[in-house]
């Protein structure tokens, strides 16, 4: 079935109608008509509810749990302690052989015996309302043994406590990389310049909580999961491992889904209790955190101490980057994709979009008594961006060299790929040199500088801040699959043409509100002919859907895309097949065009495609006894000659500091960026300046800010603050397109690009308007106070 | 311990309410599940992100911190009735065009706050419809779509006026 066809496949390129074509989402319609269905609008007959009791401690023995007076409030169904959970759901460790030598201890759905952060689930309750399952958990009665925790990153790698006595000290994770004879090529440098810059950890804060409904069916042992989740395959292959379902059986379905951005992907304990608690319930049993549940359990991400050197000659040809990276995660490297990514990444991805050969790097990861951090929208690439910018600056500073002018000098030229970087990472084309240019222009960086120069004589202390960036995406089998986890680098379309010549488009990535579905409508159209209207697709089921990933690592365009693409080319072929039959004629002079068979030279319309639906389907007696129509037809995509498919880009911000209150004002953004073919600009405009408002707020709001002894102290929207309408600036986006060409479509990715360089472009902002009191703030994010202190006036 | 009910009478959209509800439910939450509307979204059940707004005697609320009690003798809209009377058909159609929404979950309380700006502030500068929005969370678009959108109906509106 599906065999490719030996015929010639007409390419896109003679029909590209939709790629590159900014039209509507418009089976998005239904969420602005509060007709969507996202998690928590799902209702089941004999639907009850779990809410969890956490630990108020960050780190603590349970002496004695009592759970008998919850069990007895109004409307309680059952009470669970991690034993109980332990039973049906095994625990697991998050590691991955390719990081060498990491190390995390098991992790249970529900903690048995020790919690080792604030807001690590201990019991579960559950009711028949959310309502009196929250009451009951007033009743949970816990003795402690409090321990000593460890929440700083420097005391937790000296090892004073050690969080998990059976891996001696609270080391995770380390890695060295140094390039033949950095020591002689630093030594033998005009300038070094050294900085330290540290982070602040800092979460997703996705609009919809994260939630999950798990119902058992014990009849057949089948297990269907309802989650607002990145990646159902990955998760149906999770809840069979550990709930000793067969895969088969368990089916995940992923309903529209309220903002993911990373938060979404990874295996969370009470998410694993539910499912477990709807098999020893047999019905199904919802989960939804609220928001003080998110700030505590959330992956956290990026909190990061760094030291960075870079090493270059008088007339400012950057030599070599040297980079120490302590970063700290929380008690548990998190499963399956493990915490040991972010910190690797920071290592790959620093001194990037630069041509020099020497690299030196080591990186710790440290075990902390804080809620666990791991991947969250453009995995480390803020950190590398703003510590390889910032340093930049600093020698452009030093040199007294532009710091555009010190770019365009450094930067590799565009004509110099496939390049391996310093750090061993591989580009196969990039525009550095195009994307500096373009910006230059479309920000009159010249005009620009005059304007700040001018202002600052009448004291208004304006600044322009660059940020250069790399961004990791669609992904290879190098990123997970190698190192043992079960989580597919492939994805795959399956295109049916219905008979009344509709297309249905069923694709293994998902939708998280980015456009993945209407950019796969947009490709499907093109690539067999019809319009728009005329297809449905549909993601986020794994009974329905082909195998595949999902959406992380920007790879949804990319390699989803390329799947429907390929699919689509051959479907059109199968279509033509048949129409050349019913229409007596050659194969090769058909086409299809906006839903009609047209003859190929003269473009004449010949019959519509409901026509060959209805011949194929219930007329097939009129075809030729010997032939079988294929009206499905499925593709898959895996990219393989590159580890990743580097995207670049830079971006400008213009800011202006009052330096009485610290308070920085974000005037305008730039982008300029390189994401290969775009399918719809609209959506990836709107991915970059989405990116950008998420990378501002981690460089100028956003914290999860914790007391020594591991309570968070700022547990609510109230308290932790987010990017709001009135403090974002507008931001203007352009694009250089070079196509990959490892697949035929030539998309990258885009979703992260935007976060990749906000934090590092606003940091040196700042740093540039206060660069005349000879002062620089190095503390993300960079709060009013940061900048009072570095202005000595706090 | 019995829960403290009261007989409430009021109007849900085209719906009318009448019945006992427990005295300390939420209105969101009654709206959903006890009616089913599910498009008034709780985000952060502390009145701080606005997805689960709705108009009380067409004031703008949060559903989450109001009771549904107190919504007795007045008219509820919710996102479903504006749909469905055609009130926000032009701010759909401009948010759709403009993009200005990914995930949807903050759509329903921002185009609830959209409405207030076309209703009470016609001629609301960029500036002020950011502002205008402040209290409404939207973690996808970065917001500058959203403007967009706003801005184009209140043009659209102002060129029709003139016209």
């Amino acid at each position: 079935m599906n065999a490719p066809n030996d015929l010639a496949i007409p390419s896109l390129v003679q029909a590209p109608d939709y790629i590159g074509a900014s039209i509507p989402r418009l089976g998005a319609k239904k969420l602005l008509e509060g007709r969507g269905k996202y998690l928590d609008d799902i209702q089941l007959p004999r639907l009850v509810h779990v809410v969890f009791f956490r630990s108020p401690h960050s780190h603590a023995l349970i002496k004695n749990l009592d759970l008998s007076v919850a069990k007895r409030q109004p409307g309680v169904i059952a009470v669970f302690d991690g034993h109980d959970i332990a039973k049906i759901c095994t625990p697991w460790v998050g590691i991955l052989s390719h990081l060498k030598g990491i190390r995390s201890m098991e992790q249970f759905a529900v903690a048995p015996e020790r919690a080792c952060w604030q807001g690590e689930a201990v019991a579960a309750i559950v009711a028949q309302t959310r309502a009196q399952a929250e009451d009951a958990l007033d009743h949970v009665q816990v003795q402690w043994e409090v321990l000593p925790c460890v929440t700083d990153m420097e005391i937790a790698l000296r090892g004073d406590v050690v969080i998990h006595s059976a891996l001696g000290d609270n080391l995770c994770f380390s890695r060295d990389v140094e390039t033949e004879a950095f020591k002689s090529a630093f030594e033998g440098a005009d300038l070094v310049v050294e900085k330290t810059y540290e982070f602040s950890r800092h979460t997703g804060v996705t609009n919809e909580p994260r939630s999950i409904l798990a119902d058992y069916n014990p009849s057949q042992d089948t297990l269907t999961v309802y989650h607002s989740t990145q990646a159902p395959h990955m998760m149906q292959d999770i809840f069979s491992r550990h709930l000793k379902i067969p895969e088969s059986s368990v089916r995940v379905i992923c309903p529209d889904v309220g903002g993911s951005f990373g938060i979404k992907v990874h295996v969370y304990p009470d998410e694993m209790a539910t499912a477990a608690i709807a098999v020893i319930l047999k019905r199904p049993v919802k989960f939804v955190a609220d928001r003080i549940e998110s700030f505590l359990t959330d992956i956290h991400a990026r909190e990061h101490k760094i030291n960075i050197k870079l090493a270059c000659s008088k007339v400012g040809d950057i030599i070599g980057f040297e980079l120490r990276d302590l970063t700290g995660i929380g008690p548990y490297s998190v499963y399956p994709r493990t915490s040991g990514i972010e910190g690797n990444q920071v290592v790959n991805l620093t001194g990037g979009p630069y041509r020099h050969r020497h690299y030196k790097a080591h990186l710790d990861v440290v075990f902390t008594n804080k809620n666990v951090t791991c991947q969250y929208r453009a995995v480390g690439h803020p950190i590398a961006v703003a510590v390889t910018e910032g340093i930049v600056d600093e020698a452009a500073r030093q040199l007294g060299i532009d710091p555009l002018e010190f770019r365009q000098r450094n930067v590799i030229p565009d004509d110099q790929y496939p390049y391996t970087a310093a750090s061993g990472i591989k580009f196969e084309k990039l525009s550095h040199q195009q994307c500096l240019e373009k910006l230059k222009t479309l920000m009159d960086y010249d005009d620009l500088r005059a304007e700040q120069s001018h202002l600052r004589q009448r004291g208004v202390y304006r600044g322009i801040g660059l940020a250069a960036m790399i961004e990791v995406t669609n992904p290879s089998p190098a990123f997970y699959g190698v190192g043992g986890a079960r989580i597919s680098a492939q994805d795959g379309a399956t295109l049916r043409l219905d008979p009344m010549g509709v297309l249905n488009v069923m694709v293994s990535v998902t939708e998280q509100g980015q456009g993945s579905e209407a950019i796969f409508a947009q490709i499907a159209a093109s690539s067999v002919g019809v319009t728009v209207e005329n297809v449905r697709v549909m993601t986020g089921d794994t009974a329905v859907t082909p195998y595949g990933g999902g959406t992380w690592a920007s790879r949804g365009a990319g390699i989803g895309g390329e799947a429907v693409l390929q699919a689509g080319k051959v479907l059109k072929a199968h279509i033509l097949e048949i129409a050349a039959l019913i229409l007596d004629r050659t194969q090769q002079k058909l086409d299809i065009k906006a839903n009609q068979v047209v003859d190929r030279l003269s473009g004449e319309s010949l019959m519509p495609l409901s026509e060959v639906g209805r011949v194929a389907y219930f007329r097939p007696d009129t075809l030729p006894m010997n032939y079988q129509s294929e009206l499905t037809v499925t593709r898959h995509y895996t990219p393989r000659e590159y580890g990743f498919t580097f995207t670049n880009g830079i971006q400008a911000a213009w800011v202006e500091v009052d330096v009485e209150t610290g308070f920085v004002t974000l005037l305008k953004h730039w982008c300029v960026e390189d994401c290969g073919t775009i399918i719809n600009p609209t959506l990836v405009d709107e991915q970059i300046r989405g990116g950008i408002v998420q990378g501002i707020g981690g460089a100028l709001f956003e914290e999860c800010l914790y007391s020594e002894d591991g309570q968070l102290l700022n547990g609510s929207m109230a308290d932790y603050l987010v990017p709001m309408a009135t403090e974002m600036p507008d931001i203007v986006i352009s694009h250089v397109q070079t196509p990959t060409r490892g697949s035929e479509l030539g998309a990258k990715g885009v979703g992260e690009a935007g976060t990749a360089g906000a934090p590092g472009a606003v940091m040196n902002a700042i740093n540039d308007a206060l660069s005349p009191f000879g002062v620089s703030v190095t503390q993300q994010p960079h709060t009013p106070q940061q900048i009072l202190k570095a202005l000595g006036r706090v | 311990m019995s829960e403290a009910m009261m007989h409430v009478h009021f109007q849900v959209n085209e719906e009318v309410v009448d019945q006992e509800i427990k005295v300390r439910r939420h209105l969101v939450d009654f709206l959903r599940e006890d009616l089913g509307l599910t498009g008034s979204h709780l985000g952060c059940e502390h009145g701080v992100c606005g997805a689960c707004q709705v108009l009380i005697d067409g004031v703008l609320v949060r559903g989450c911190l109001s009771l549904a009690v107190a919504a007795h003798g007045k008219i509820v809209q919710t996102i479903e009735g504006l749909t469905e009377d055609g009130s926000l058909k032009q701010l759909q159609a401009a948010f759709l065009k403009h993009n200005a929404f990914q995930c949807g979950f903050c759509s329903s309380g921002m185009l609830l706050s959209a409405l207030t700006i076309v209703k009470d502030y016609p001629q609301a500068t960029r500036e002020e419809i950011r502002e205008l929005i402040s209290g409404n969370y939207c973690r996808c678009t970065g917001y500058q779509s959203i403007v967009d959108a706003i801005e184009s109906v209140l043009q659209e509106n102002a060129n029709n006026s003139l016209g």
